[in-house]
């Protein structure tokens, strides 16, 4: 009888295995006339002291053609699941459905990056007016009416002394004659100069300029501000120089050149070989300006500095024409 | 300012340095350089030849055969020119044997060996045109014939000399910018002791010396200052006997480098000595001086005035003119008068060198519209210090030039000696505010390397710099010689400061973020523009916003008119868009608009004029992609970001607006947000748009001030909502959002929200009536609403709309 167990044990398994139909062999073997169930039937005719391993044997018999049984029928529910699942196949390649975000324009991104950066140094962000008056823009920043320095910056003029701002510096005027130092601000925005319109002029254009007011500020801090700028902005490699040149509303004044990169300095077509661009003008609060705010230039120092937005969108962007973004096709403008 | 290389090397020697680094490190110490051109480098190969026979082309009647000694070797060179002769020295151009030498004309021209009618010629003569030269370069050259050098006695040559070298063009011109605080460094002399100061070299400036013949120049002239705010010093020599002839050849090539025409001896005197020493000079020619007299003295009222270019200028009262007995010669500064220019028959010559009040020349030049090289330089402010030399330089170059005898004596009026400018010497302080540890010896051996003194702890300005005033000029000055790259990049020391955004800014940030949300692309567009694009915008004849801030110098109509609504803008790039067949578009600008202030606003330096209320719209434009209630729902959205319950208003009468598909947007206090709706199809016609245009133009200054940020927790639902779908019938009129308000006022309180769903029209309604189906869910904090209490609820909404409106729903 063990044996008769062992062998329905061994051809069950293999025929279950082999099997694509578990439903019948469930019936052949653990059905009412079932083999396994045949063979319990003769129980009787087992001597009573064996019934109780036999029937051990059975049970276990039992539960190894269930489990196979089991695992067959799942094996064969994963199957036809695969089967399904390959007939529902999708082509990866067509194009997703379009869920539209809308593009910043470039010029804000730039705006954005900086204020960015500049925020993660303490900066807060100062606005200011667009028309302005003549002394906030010129005057109260050292260029009186009839410099020569004023021809540099041919300005809109709306009556004799209220202009469209040439700068964003009227605004640190501003902030100087309000707050009290220490002041650490940047001023983004738009200002206007009486350029045509061209490759690369624009009679409106975007600046931020920055302006740090504080006891004991150097030049050196300023250096150290702008190359912790350069690096965030442009990449970690990048270095500055700064040239001598001059403003009159700071001293002594600078521009400051970012290396190339795009070629880190080994001279390209965006830098024109300079291996250098020209991004930046900077200097020492001069203490004229301070002392108009109402800032004694004998106890603070400060410093200040400024950028064109577009110059910097145009070269991290590559775009050649400045007027395509203030024509705004929005063939360019879903392109960033 | 162009530097001739030459030129500077009367003063300093920098011979010894690579062109490339002097400009680097002139740039660096603060005297910008744009580029250097190698003057003479545009001709090249070129040699003086000796012409030993000229033969008739025997096949050519206009064509002569030369043999010409080269030097090197003898050529046949054939020509059309018809001044060639034998025993004639002339420039010759000709093929190389050895293919490294360059050939090259300034004219361009290819060289190379060739047959005329049968006959070889192996190279060309050339004229002034082919060496880059003009009348100007080479007084009295053919200008259709080959330069004849015979004819310029000044000249040595032999054949196979480079013609370059022969005609002295061979020069190193370095373009400088130079700021406009350093007036001092647009001359030679200035440049020469930056360039001394920045390479450690020795400056000399001889101190010119004039051999005076007989005469007294007071028998000549007397002269009187009578405007002495505008005209601090004026200095006089006359030169008489005077010949009128071209300057030497070595000056007129100085010029031409520096970029300057010569004309004739006395004129380049004044442009050489303008150019060397920085200092404007001007020759009258002394016959045409009535009175034996100049006074300097503002313009009579409507004055009429001949400039040397032959134009008449009005002269007004405040413009300072040089006169004599009784007409003005010159307008100070700025040009001299055609009454008394020098010309080929001027025998006596008055040279001024003065001194003009900058600003006052810089108003006379821009008023009569005539910035002359004199007049750009008077404008930043000149040396009084500086006039004798120059004069003197003038009169010492007539010496040289035999250009005239120098009468004895000069006049010089200086009524007001100009002061001395000294600024305390602070080393310590200058360390500490460079950034840099400089010694204090080192400090006062650059600033005496720049002509400053130093001494007992003061620093002595030098007289041309009047930039220099305080210790942060002066620190300029230490550091641009230093270095500025050796300034160390530090950390600011400082006092904490809070970076962010403000309240406004960060809602502004949210709200970009809220409008890219929706698809929208980013606009930028200028905030000026020509004011007919309001009526193109339909906007009303009587329309606020045609009352503009308008601009006084404007480039033409385009950038006349300050906006006061942003929606011109987004039309013309819309439509700019759709000429582009871009079919689906839509855009949003945060635009700036100007609006006009009446009256005073008071500001703390009672300043003139009011500045306009700048506000900053929400401009929303959009065609091929969405309607009337897309643009609709973005304002929603843009609401809800602020917490604002904002209210839509059918208008009617906006004329840019189509008239049933405009809302007006109010705060519930009455506040106008904005406007939005179809663009009225009779003004689409103005644009090329071929579809409908939607727009919405909101003003986020009210949008800022009406916003609600606080954001507070409520509890989660606990008990399940009920909900109950009515379909109204009404007619046409009765507005979707009325039925919701009468919803709402119909006292139930369980009802917590209901959306719209449908609207649908049919016969079975009958002409003019619509049925609007809504969902309304029922909900009660406390407990799940028995269907008794749910339809109890509806059924008193229904009510209540029947009592308010007078509808029922559909049966």
């Amino acid at each position: 009888m063990k044996e008769l167990l062992e062998q329905i044990r061994i051809k069950a398994v293999a025929e279950i295995e082999a099997s694509e139909n578990t439903e019948e062999l469930r019936i052949k073997y653990l059905g009412k006339k079932g083999e396994l169930t045949a063979v319990l039937r003769g129980m009787g005719k087992v001597a009573p002291a064996e019934r109780p391993i036999i029937g051990q044997l059975a049970n276990e018999v039992r539960a190894t053609i269930e489990e196979a049984l089991t695992k067959k029928a799942e094996e064969q529910k994963k199957k036809e699941m695969e089967r399904r699942l390959m007939t529902e196949k999708l082509d990866v390649t067509l194009p997703g459905k379009i869920q539209t975000v809308g593009h910043r324009h470039p010029i804000a991104q730039t705006e954005e990056m900086l204020r960015e950066i500049f925020i993660g140094m303490g900066f807060s962000v100062a606005e200011g007016p667009e028309v302005e008056y003549d002394y906030y823009n010129f005057e109260a920043l050292n260029l009186p009416k009839n410099h020569p320095a004023r021809d540099t910056q041919d300005t809109f003029y709306i009556t004799d002394n209220i202009l469209l701002r040439s700068q964003t510096s009227p605004v640190q005027v501003r902030v100087m004659e309000n707050k009290k130092p220490p002041i650490r601000i940047i001023s983004p925005g738009r200002v206007y100069r009486a350029d045509p319109a061209d490759a690369t002029h624009s009679p409106i254009f975007h600046q931020v300029e920055g302006l740090v007011v504080d006891k004991g500020i150097t030049m050196g801090d300023l250096k150290g501000i702008l190359e912790l700028f350069a690096k965030q902005m442009f990449g970690p490699e990048t270095k500055i120089r700064f040239r001598p040149h001059h403003f009159p509303f700071t001293e002594p004044s600078a521009e400051v050149d970012v290396s190339c990169f795009v070629c880190g300095g080994k001279g390209c077509r965006l830098c024109k070989g300079e291996g250098w661009m020209e991004i930046l003008g900077a200097g020492m609060v001069h203490p004229f300006v301070l002392s108009n705010c109402g800032i004694d230039p004998n106890e603070y120092s400060g410093f200040a500095f400024g950028m064109g937005v577009e110059r910097i969108t145009m070269a991290r962007l590559g775009i050649d024409d400045l007027r395509l973004m203030y024509e705004n096709d929005v063939r360019f403008l879903r392109q960033f | 300012m162009v530097l001739s290389m030459n030129w500077l090397s009367d003063f300093v020697d920098c011979s010894d340095i690579d062109i490339k680094k002097y400009c680097d490190r002139m740039t660096d110490t603060g005297s910008k350089v744009e580029g250097y051109e190698l003057c003479g480098s545009e001709v090249s190969g070129v040699r003086v030849g000796l012409i030993l026979k000229v033969e008739q082309h025997p096949d050519a009647e206009r064509l002569v055969v030369c043999q010409v000694d080269c030097g090197e070797k003898t050529l046949q060179i054939i020509t059309a020119a018809k001044n060639v002769f034998e025993g004639a020295y002339v420039p010759v151009c000709y093929c190389p044997k050895d293919e490294k030498r360059v050939v090259k004309l300034a004219s361009g021209h290819e060289i190379k060996s060739g047959k005329l009618r049968g006959m070889i010629s192996e190279g060309m003569f050339c004229s002034i045109e082919e060496l880059g030269l003009t009348l100007h370069d080479m007084p009295g050259a053919p200008t259709d014939g080959i330069l004849i050098l015979n004819a310029y006695s000044e000249l040595s040559y032999k054949p196979g000399d480079d013609i370059v070298d022969v005609l002295a063009m061979r020069d190193k011109a370095v373009e400088f910018e130079i700021t406009p605080n350093r007036p001092d460094c647009l001359s030679v002399i200035g440049l020469a002791r930056e360039s001394a100061a920045s390479f450690e070299k020795e400056l000399r400036i001889p101190t010119p010396v004039v051999k005076e013949s007989d005469g007294d120049i007071n028998d000549y002239l007397d002269i009187a200052i009578k405007d002495t705010e505008k005209c601090f010093r004026y200095s006089a020599r006359v030169v008489k006997n005077v010949k009128i002839e071209p300057s030497p050849l070595w000056l007129r090539m100085r010029l031409r480098a520096s970029g300057i025409r010569p004309i004739n001896n006395i004129v380049d005197i004044t442009n050489y000595v303008m150019l060397e020493y920085g200092q404007p000079m001007h020759a009258f020619d002394y016959k045409c001086l009535d009175g034996k007299h100049i006074e300097v003295r503002t313009a009579g009222d409507k004055e009429v005035f001949m400039t040397l270019d032959d134009q008449q200028r009005n002269l007004e009262s405040d413009m300072l003119v040089i006169a004599d007995g009784k007409k003005p010669v010159a307008i100070a500064g700025v040009m001299g008068g055609a009454n008394s220019e020098i010309t080929e028959e001027t025998t006596t010559v008055v040279f001024e060198s003065a001194m003009f009040l900058g600003s006052s020349v810089r108003i006379t030049a821009k008023k009569l519209g005539m910035r002359t090289d004199s007049s750009a330089r008077f404008e930043k402010g000149l040396d009084s210090e500086n006039t004798i030399g120059a004069l003197e330089r003038a009169c010492e170059l007539v010496n040289l030039l035999g250009a005239g005898e120098i009468v004895g004596g000069m006049i010089d009026c200086y009524p007001v000696k100009k002061e001395i400018a000294t600024v305390p010497f602070e080393p310590e302080r200058m360390n500490k505010f460079l950034g840099i540890n400089l010694s204090a010896e080192e400090m006062v051996r650059i600033l005496e390397s720049l002509h400053f003194e130093v001494k007992d702890g003061v620093i002595t300005v030098p007289s041309y710099r009047d930039d220099v005033r305080c210790m942060n000029d002066i620190a300029e000055e230490v550091v641009r010689i230093y270095g500025y790259n050796e300034i160390q990049a530090g950390n600011i020391v400082s006092s904490m400061t809070q970076g962010g955004l403000t309240k406004k800014q960060t809602l502004q940030k949210q709200l970009h973020g809220v409008l890219l949300g929706f698809g929208l692309d980013e606009i930028y567009t200028y905030s000026f523009m020509a004011a007919k694009l309001y009526d193109k915008a339909g906007l009303a004849e009587n329309d606020i916003r045609r009352k503009s801030v308008e601009i006084m110098n404007p480039f033409g109509e385009d950038t006349k008119t300050m906006r006061t609504t942003a929606i011109p803008s987004m039309l013309e790039t819309l439509e700019i868009n759709c000429n582009k067949d871009n079919d689906s578009v839509a855009l949003y600008e945060m635009a700036k608009v100007f609006l006009p202030r009446e009256g005073m606003v008071t500001n703390i330096h009672g300043l003139e004029g009011t500045l306009p209320d700048e506000r900053v719209k929400i401009m929303i434009g959009l065609y091929g992609t969405g309607d009337f209630y897309t643009v609709k729902g973005m304002c929603e959205e843009i609401f809800a970001c602020a917490g604002i319950s904002a209210k839509f208003t059918a208008k009617t009468d906006e004329a840019t607006f189509h008239p049933g598909r405009c809302a007006e947007i109010t705060a519930a206090d009455g506040t106008v947000l904005g406007i939005m709706g179809e663009l009225h199809p009779v003004v689409a016609q103005n644009y090329t748009f071929n579809r409908a245009v939607y727009l919405a133009e909101l003003d986020f200054e009210n949008i800022f001030a009406k916003a609600n940020s606080k954001k507070s927790y409520k509890a989660l639902p606990k008990f399940p909502a009920s909900t109950r779908d009515f379909s109204f019938v009404c007619d046409e009129e009765v507005t979707v959002g009325a039925i919701e308000d009468a919803m709402r006022h119909s006292g139930v309180s369980l009802i917590e929200d209901i959306k719209f769903f449908d609207i649908y029209r049919g016969v079975q309604l009958g002409e003019g009536k619509k049925s609007v189906s809504f969902s309304v869910s029922l909900r009660s904090a406390d407990h799940t609403l028995t269907v008794e209490e749910a339809d109890k609820a509806a059924a008193k909404i229904l009510r209540g709309v029947e009592r308010i409106l007078g509808i029922t729903i559909r049966k």
